[in-house]
């Protein structure tokens, strides 16, 4: 287990919107799940830093984007369909 | 936020777009710092109108503008724009910013989320820019993503609520189904229409096989619109909008100046020729030689120099000319020399509106003072009758308003009479000098006649004329009556040889008598003379005979003197008589 890749995590959030708030539980709870003590969350608040949001083109918040493992992957919205959000991070059938 | 944002052109609230009539029918372009909604099926015109406003700002307006693209990347928006010619210099380039806002392909989504932030980035991006314009296109394609309806409405009105709040003219593209019944009830974001201040609608729609696109304002809040469908048309220079010229809209300056038809003995039957700026018809049926008498004009506008534009819809611009050429109208040299242009529309094709933008874009390229359309009558078989008719209203329109002299020929049906009563292209009434041609058979001939119908504020002559086309050019010749025929050709010529017989046979007469005349002036001008000689000769026997007389008188007496003083006599005799007792 221990040489199973770190999961790097950028979530773009929009101050404390209601969906920002949720992306950022779900993906808390999920992390804790699925990924205890290898992922790294850097959440970016898209009002302060609007200069990063352009340059990763973030149009619509909340996002995720994962930088790694590559393939660089992005997924937009509160990310309350878990099972959608896992197979979208190859995190589906591997885990159990 | 920023300064300077007082619209440059047109009127107070609105930001004008640029594109020729919308501004018209808008009364000044798009609502000032509020939001438009531009509803339209696929390929209608929603990303060329969009990015004319904002090329329009940042050229005219010294308003800077952001494209948010969410369907085309800006990259292929610029290189379809490259094509229209705005002339985009590259510090223009730099105050017009795009935003690449296209889904990923790879995107995932899950669960609902917002669009804070692309409106923080673009919060960054009109602080750093002064943007005064925004375009949002294709917005149904993010809209799309959005899980719910409810979601859907909730991010338009957030996106509504951070425009108006920054003052920001925006437009909002969106595709849907322009079926007028459907529009409101079936697309899901119907709602927008209510929601905003300006609301238009393209309409893409083939009539009979031709292409047709419409343009109309739906709605606009605070301001008097043009509320009809107008036609428009993407052309070199984008989009362009036919307007329908409003009430209020300003008389145009009418010419008291005339022009000639290059017909001499027209020009005095219409009274000194056309007006300058008139819309003149000629009718006629096939081979009635409109397209001769056109050509005579346009010979006598370019001899003045003035800029002529030709636009055949018969044959090649190169076959007319050889063609007047043989009845002595020489274009060629014009053509060289670059006062006319010669237009072959047999290569446009299109609806009638097309051709009515081709003209004007040629006839504005060129400068033109004097248009001819040979013929008009080609437009009614493109599309529907109604749209033919205002499209010929909108070209006598566009001349009188531009004070371009135009003259159009319209081919009549050899069936139809002349007064065209079902024709579709009624613009009869429009026009201000209307010619008619026609043949007259008689005596196993068929000969022209030309006539005017009418002649608005000329006037003119009530005769029929008979037109000779000859090497040497158009000319009228007056008609005979006879018996109450009219007399054209060989019988004209006839008529005319016999009278032109006569008047020799009097002339001769007359020559004659002359001379009859003279020679017995002669005759008696001799006689005074002899007459005259004889008096002198009998004045001179009659001084002589007195001369004579007297010198006898004084001799007899110097002699009887003589004798007195010879018989020693008195010198003097007792009586004053001195006589002999």
């Amino acid at each position: 287990m221990s040489r199973l890749p770190v999961f790097k995590f950028r979530l773009y959030v929009a101050d404390d919107a209601v969906n920002s708030a949720q992306a950022r539980a779900n993906l808390a709870a999920l992390c804790r799940a699925y990924l205890p003590d290898r992922y790294e969350i850097e959440v970016v608040d898209v009002f302060k830093e609007p200069k990063r949001a352009l340059a990763d083109a973030i149009f619509m918040t909340p996002t995720l984007i994962r930088l790694a493992p590559l393939p660089v992957r992005r997924i937009v919205g509160t990310l309350s369909q878990t099972a959608l959000v896992l197979r979208a991070l190859d995190l589906d059938g591997g885990i159990e | 936020m920023q300064s300077g944002r007082l619209p440059v052109l047109g009127a107070a609230g609105k930001a004008p777009t640029g594109i020729s009539g919308f501004d018209a029918i808008t009364g000044g372009g798009l609502p000032l710092g509020r939001t438009t909604l531009l509803v339209g099926g696929p390929g209608s015109g929603k990303t060329v109108f969009a990015l004319q406003f904002l090329v329009h700002g940042v050229q005219k307006c010294k308003e800077p503008g952001i494209f948010v693209a969410f369907e085309e990347t800006s990259g292929r928006i610029l290189g379809n724009a490259s094509s229209f010619g705005w002339g985009i210099t590259a510090s223009q380039r730099k105050k017009l910013f795009f935003l690449d806002a296209q889904p990923q392909s790879d995107l995932i989504q899950s669960g609902d989320f917002d669009f804070c932030g692309m409106l923080a980035a673009l919060e960054a991006k009109t602080q750093a820019t002064g943007a005064r314009r925004i375009v949002f296109d294709a917005l149904d394609i993010v809209l799309a993503l959005l899980p719910d309806p409810h979601a859907q409405r909730r991010e338009i009105y957030r996106l509504h609520d951070w425009l108006l709040a920054r003052e920001l003219t925006g437009v909002i593209t969106l595709k849907a189904d322009t079926d007028e019944t459907n529009a409101i009830s079936q697309q899901p974001f119907g709602f927008m229409q209510f929601m905003v201040d300006c609301a238009v609608i393209l309409n893409h729609s083939v009539v009979q096989g031709v292409s047709q696109r419409n343009l109309r304002v739906q709605k606009f809040r605070g301001s008097s619109f043009d509320e009809n469908e107008s036609p428009f048309l993407i052309g070199n220079s984008g989009f362009e909008v036919a307007g329908a010229r409003t009430l209020d809209s300003v008389d145009t300056q009418v010419s008291t100046e005339r022009v000639s038809s290059g017909v001499e003995r027209l020009d005095t039957m219409l009274g000194g020729g056309y007006y300058r700026g008139a819309s003149v018809l000629v009718t006629g049926f096939s081979g009635t030689a409109k397209t001769t008498l056109s050509g005579a004009f346009v010979q006598a506008a370019c001899q003045r120099g003035e800029r002529t534009l030709f636009v055949s819809f018969d044959s090649e611009g190169s076959e007319v000319i050889r063609n007047l050429a043989s009845v002595g109208i020489r274009l060629d040299r014009f053509v060289k020399s670059g006062v006319l242009r010669m237009a072959s529309a047999r290569a446009i094709t299109g609806s009638a509106e097309t051709y009515l933008v081709r003209i004007k874009a040629l006839a504005r390229e060129h400068r033109a003072r004097c248009v001819v359309i040979d013929p008009v009558s080609t437009w009614s078989r493109s599309g529907t009758d109604l749209s033919a008719h205002s499209v010929a209203e909108r070209l006598i329109d566009w001349s009188k308003a531009d004070g371009t002299t135009l003259l159009c020929t319209r081919l009549l049906d050899e069936m139809s009479s002349p007064a065209e009563g079902s024709s579709p292209l009624q613009i009869s009434a429009q026009v201000d000098t209307w010619i008619h041609l026609n043949y007259l058979v008689q005596a196993g001939e068929r000969n022209r006649g030309l006539s005017i119908i009418k002649s608005r504020g000329t006037a003119h002559s009530n005769q029929v004329r008979e037109l000779i086309l000859s090497d040497g050019g158009v000319t009228l010749a007056d008609i005979y009556t006879a018996g109450g025929e009219v007399l054209m050709g060989t019988l004209r010529w006839e008529k005319e040889r016999a009278e032109r017989v006569a008047n020799e046979a009097s002339e001769v007469a007359g020559k004659l008598k002359r001379v009859r005349l003279d020679a017995e002036e002669a005759e008696l001008e001799v006689r005074l003379k002899s007459l005259q000689t004889e008096l002198a000769a009998k004045q001179i026997e009659k001084a002589l005979l007195l001369s004579s007389s007297k010198s006898r008188a004084g001799d007899v007496s110097r002699d009887r003197t003589r004798l007195e003083e010879l018989r020693g006599a008195d010198a003097s005799p007792p009586d004053g008589n001195g006589g002999p007792t």
